[in-house]
């Protein structure tokens, strides 16, 4: 197997990106007119990168699933967006945004990326507030900052609770800007279907539109991917129903390599599932955990009112087991113990919820000001469930929420592929095995607007023109290709929906493959994971037609990739035998039965190349080393 | 025990943009009343899938409230009838057990029908694309805290930025007039240092732009205001009248 090679310059770290830049041949205005870039993806990544580079003067075509960019996954963030501006002036630096973000994946993501990110960290909030967009602000007129997710500074920036909103209409409001001036062409409601080869450099794209059910070709000089995560392979879980691998998993089948696929985060505060009809899981700020407590009923099968149980019959599990950290533990640890409580028959009602009760908190600091630090979220609460969390507490689960794992890139952002580019949460780049609190609306962004607009140059003015143009046969080759794996499902017509099988597919990966894995149960999932496959193509049923909007048919193409996709994951995490970011293996604990990684042996990035159907995949092994901070074991205790 | 509900949804049927369409009645059987009314057309569209038949079509994606992309008026009501609230966030407690639920396309000759419950709103899009933003290039920003910006100016910029451009003003409205949404954005930036040199240009590029995708103007009948998830306030539609004014 080859040892992919990031293409990191020789340079001690901090130096790195500027040697990147200095030493990178350059594109003249001239010749990036004539180039066309197809960017995927209008979320913060995708939106950003394609206004950029539209300003820096090349042609853009950008695609997406929804009616408008606006509505990607991105504009449902709420909590924040990392810098290290130290405006509180409380011991912040790039270098300890760098080293929390390090620390928090757990030693396994790419030092000199995340070095990158910290130091581009506080270019993006200058160009998000130059764009207008309306962060929250002191009385004196200052950006406002909070500490999150358990952070020992004060470094989020934020607007209010639409964070991702206000970044993304910034975004978007540029996107559009390029739009009107004729240098870039907007195409909502189009799939990406198929990723198009050549000679080991992509050409281009096969599109599906969504409302014409239309099979196009696009030919490009580079390809984008920035189609967000695929949390959604869990089914139930915080993203947008759209969110999906398709376009990552069709790289992958063409040669791209899928790393870290088994590094799923999974968020300790989300709304629990109530019976089988659900559609998602809403995510509850974490924030809450600052004045919540979480406890359940110490005696299983208790069934009063949360108010009717005297307080030494509550199981405060957090605070008693992480006495330091208490209901701040990371949200690893949170969901572990959480579901660990559940499992063991002491949810409430028996059932796979705890409570995060806030009444302590209103009886020592007043409903008002309690009002004041979460308010929008009490009413999102009261909305959804019908329960007021002044009175009842909350009642919590935790969800799948991100991806850290992604298509491998090397340090430019691109893909063992030639000129396929990947940004945002579709790439594994920068949080290892584990991602802290508001640093992905940074990654996205530091990818967009700053990092591609600064690689992709260099790779054109190395790699030249694209020859190969759309009516080359093997754009043709594949979307006939397309066309007859839409067929194919349109034509099984059998006795159950892709929604039903998606359904049956997460649980299994939710119970196997989830917060706590272990060798037994993700073979078990193994074994069922074929079968689960000829089910959906011997029996599965789509209505209607390809030739217009078919919701369906859509469903169905994304959930034909996950039940690949979930193959690879769990794969990648039988093979990964050590308990590592979010993930606790059984078989890799401490003696006191907390995680235990192995650097000895898991210290690398897991890139998978595809070898075929039914082919085991290939694995390469991208040794990781830190230079800057020691890796140390996390212990919360 | 969770508690159960029986409801009628009467929906609109209609294949394409140039077919007729109808409506049609979808026993909901019992079902929860935890579920949201979007949750209930999911069940209903699983039946209809396994019987073959087409399923309803409909917009969404978060579910959350904050994408913009569900819309539908249900008994009349763009988003239906609890305030401040989007379709995907309508629950089925929200409905008076053993009732008719009417749900329509959102109607507005700018928002041609595609199919279902499904409408065209890219002209929405295209109001943004006229001016709809600060005219930045990356790079180059001065830095963030240079220029202090009142707390007061911030606030009331992000209340009118909060809009998620689902249309349900539109749709609302007697006159289909687009003019909370455009005004929520001309609000934003006129608050707003950065929005300064484009002032101008910006509400009248707007406004116009508007009105060449066949929206109506504003009559002041309010309804926007009452429709809207996000409660956007008319005031921002008063700011951007004046904006207009001093503009030409
Ligand atoms: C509820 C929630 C709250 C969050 N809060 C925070 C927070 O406070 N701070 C933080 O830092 N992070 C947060 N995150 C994470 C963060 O929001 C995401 O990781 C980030 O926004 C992803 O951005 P993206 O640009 O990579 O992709 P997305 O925003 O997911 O965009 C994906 C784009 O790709 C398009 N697409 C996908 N597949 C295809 C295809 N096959 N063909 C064509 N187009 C396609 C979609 O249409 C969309 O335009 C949160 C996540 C969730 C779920
Ligand atoms: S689905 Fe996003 S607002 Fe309703």
């Amino acid at each position: 197997m080859t040892i992919p090679n990031a293409g990191i310059p020789n340079a001690p770290l901090p130096e790195i990106w500027a040697r990147f830049q200095e030493t990178s041949p350059l594109l003249s205005p001239a010749n990036r007119a004539k180039r066309t870039i197809l960017v995927v993806g209008t979320g913060l990544a995708g939106s950003a990168a394609a206004a950029t580079l539209a300003e820096q003067g090349y042609r853009v075509k950008v695609f997406c699933l929804q009616d408008s960019p606006r509505r990607a996954h991105s504009i449902a963030a709420q909590g924040g967006i990392n810098a290290a501006k130290n405006y509180k002036h409380d011991g912040d630096s790039i270098f300890r945004l760098f080293h929390d973000t390090i620390k928090g994946g757990d030693f396994r993501a790419r030092e000199a990326n995340v070095y990158r990110l910290a130091q581009l960290s506080n270019a993006i909030i200058d160009h998000c507030v130059a764009q207008g967009i309306p962060f929250t602000r002191e009385y004196g007129g200052y950006l406002a900052n909070r500490s999150f997710g358990g952070a020992q500074v004060s470094r989020t920036f934020y607007a209010q609770g639409q964070t991702g909103q206000q970044l993304l209409l910034g975004a978007y409001g540029a996107l559009l800007r390029q739009a009107a001036g004729g240098r870039l062409s907007l195409h909502p409601r189009t799939e990406m279907l198929d990723l198009v080869v050549v000679d080991n450099r992509v050409r281009g794209l096969v599109v599906r539109h969504l409302l014409s059910g239309q099979v196009e070709a696009h030919a490009g000089d580079a390809v984008v991917l920035a189609t967000g995560g695929y949390a959604n392979l869990y089914c139930l879980s915080t993203n947008a129903r759209s969110g999906n691998v398709t376009a990552l998993w069709r790289a992958y089948r063409r040669g791209a390599w899928f790393a870290n696929p088994c590094f799923v985060q999974i968020h300790p505060t989300c709304l629990p599932a109530q019976g089988g009809q659900q559609s998602k899981l809403t995510l509850m700020s974490e924030s809450l955990r600052n004045d919540g407590r979480v406890w359940v009923p110490k005696a299983a099968g208790d069934r009063r009112r949360a108010a009717a149980i005297p307080e030494d019959e509550r199981d405060y599990f957090l605070e008693e087991r992480y006495p330091a950290f208490g209901n701040l533990v990371p949200r690893d640890v949170a969901s572990r113990q959480i579901k660990e409580r559940c499992d063991l028959g002491l949810g409430i009602d028996g059932g796979r919820a705890v409570y995060l009760d806030l009444a302590d908190a209103i009886r020592a600091q007043g409903l008002p000001a309690i009002r004041r630090k979460y308010g929008n979220l009490l009413d999102m609460y009261q909305r959804l469930t019908g329960d007021d969390p002044a009175h009842e507490p909350m009642r919590i689960y935790p969800a799948a929420h991100y991806s850290m794992g992604g298509l491998w890139v090397d340090y430019s952002l691109m893909s063992n592929l030639s000129g396929l580019f990947v940004l945002g949460e579709a790439n594994f780049s920068d949080h290892g095995a584990n991602r802290l609190g508001a640093s992905a609306l940074m990654q996205g962004l530091a990818d967009g607007y700053f990092i591609l607009p600064n690689t992709l140059g260099p790779y054109l003015a190395k790699a030249g023109p694209n020859p190969i143009d759309a009516r080359h046969d093997s754009f043709r080759s594949s979307r006939e290709e397309v066309e007859a794996r839409l067929g194919r499902l349109l034509k099984i017509k059998g006795s159950r929906t892709a929604a039903d099988l998606h359904r049956e597919l997460g649980l299994l990966l939710w119970d196997h493959c989830g917060i706590v894995r272990s060798e037994a149960g993700l073979r078990a999932a193994l074994a069922k994971l074929p079968r689960l496959r000829e089910e959906f193509w011997g029996n599965l049923m789509v209505p209607g037609a390809g030739a217009d909007l078919n919701q369906s048919l859509e469903l169905a193409g994304r959930v034909a990739d996950f039940l690949e996709c979930g193959e690879l994951v769990v794969q990648d995490a039988l093979h990964r035998r050590e308990s590592c970011g979010c993930h606790l293996r059984e078989e890799s604990r401490t003696e006191d039965h907390e995680p235990r990684r192995r650097d000895e042996e898991y210290a690398y990035v897991a890139a998978w190349e595809y070898r075929g159907q039914g082919q085991a995949p290939g694995l390469h092994r991208e040794p990781l080393a830190f230079t800057l901070v020691a890796p140390g074991q996390r212990s919360y205790r | 025990m969770e508690k159960l509900i029986h409801l009628t949804l009467r929906v609109w049927r209609q294949p394409g943009p140039d077919r007729p369409g109808r409506f049609h009645d979808y026993p909901s059987g019992p079902v929860a009343t935890s579920l949201s009314l979007l949750e209930l057309l999911d069940l209903v569209n699983e039946r209809l899938t396994l019987n073959g038949e087409e399923p309803i079509a409909f917009d969404h994606d978060c579910r959350e409230g904050i994408c913009g992309a569900c819309g539908a008026m249900v008994d009349g009501l763009a988003h239906g009838p609890k305030s401040e609230t989007t379709l995907c966030q309508l629950h089925l407690r929200d409905l008076a057990d053993g009732g008719l639920v009417v749900i329509e396309p959102f109607r507005a000759l700018a928002f041609p029908l595609i199919k279902d419950l499904v409408v065209d709103r890219s002209a929405l899009d295209r109001i943004m694309a006229a001016g709809g933003y600060v005219s930045v290039d990356t790079g180059g920003a001065p830095e963030a805290n240079v220029i202090p910006i009142p707390q007061s100016d911030a606030d009331q910029a992000l209340a009118a930025a909060s809009c998620i451009g689902c249309g349900a003003c539109v749709a609302s409205c007697p006159h289909a007039s687009a003019m909370l949404f455009v005004g929520g954005k001309v609000s934003q930036l006129a608050c707003l240092p950065q929005g300064q040199p484009e002032r101008a240009r910006r509400v009248l590029a707007m406004v116009s732009a508007a009105d060449r995708e066949g929206f109506g103007a504003c009559g002041n009948h309010r309804e926007c205001e009452a429709a809207c998830p996000k409660r956007l306030s008319l005031r921002h539609l008063a700011r951007m009248n004046r904006e207009y004014l001093s503009a030409r």
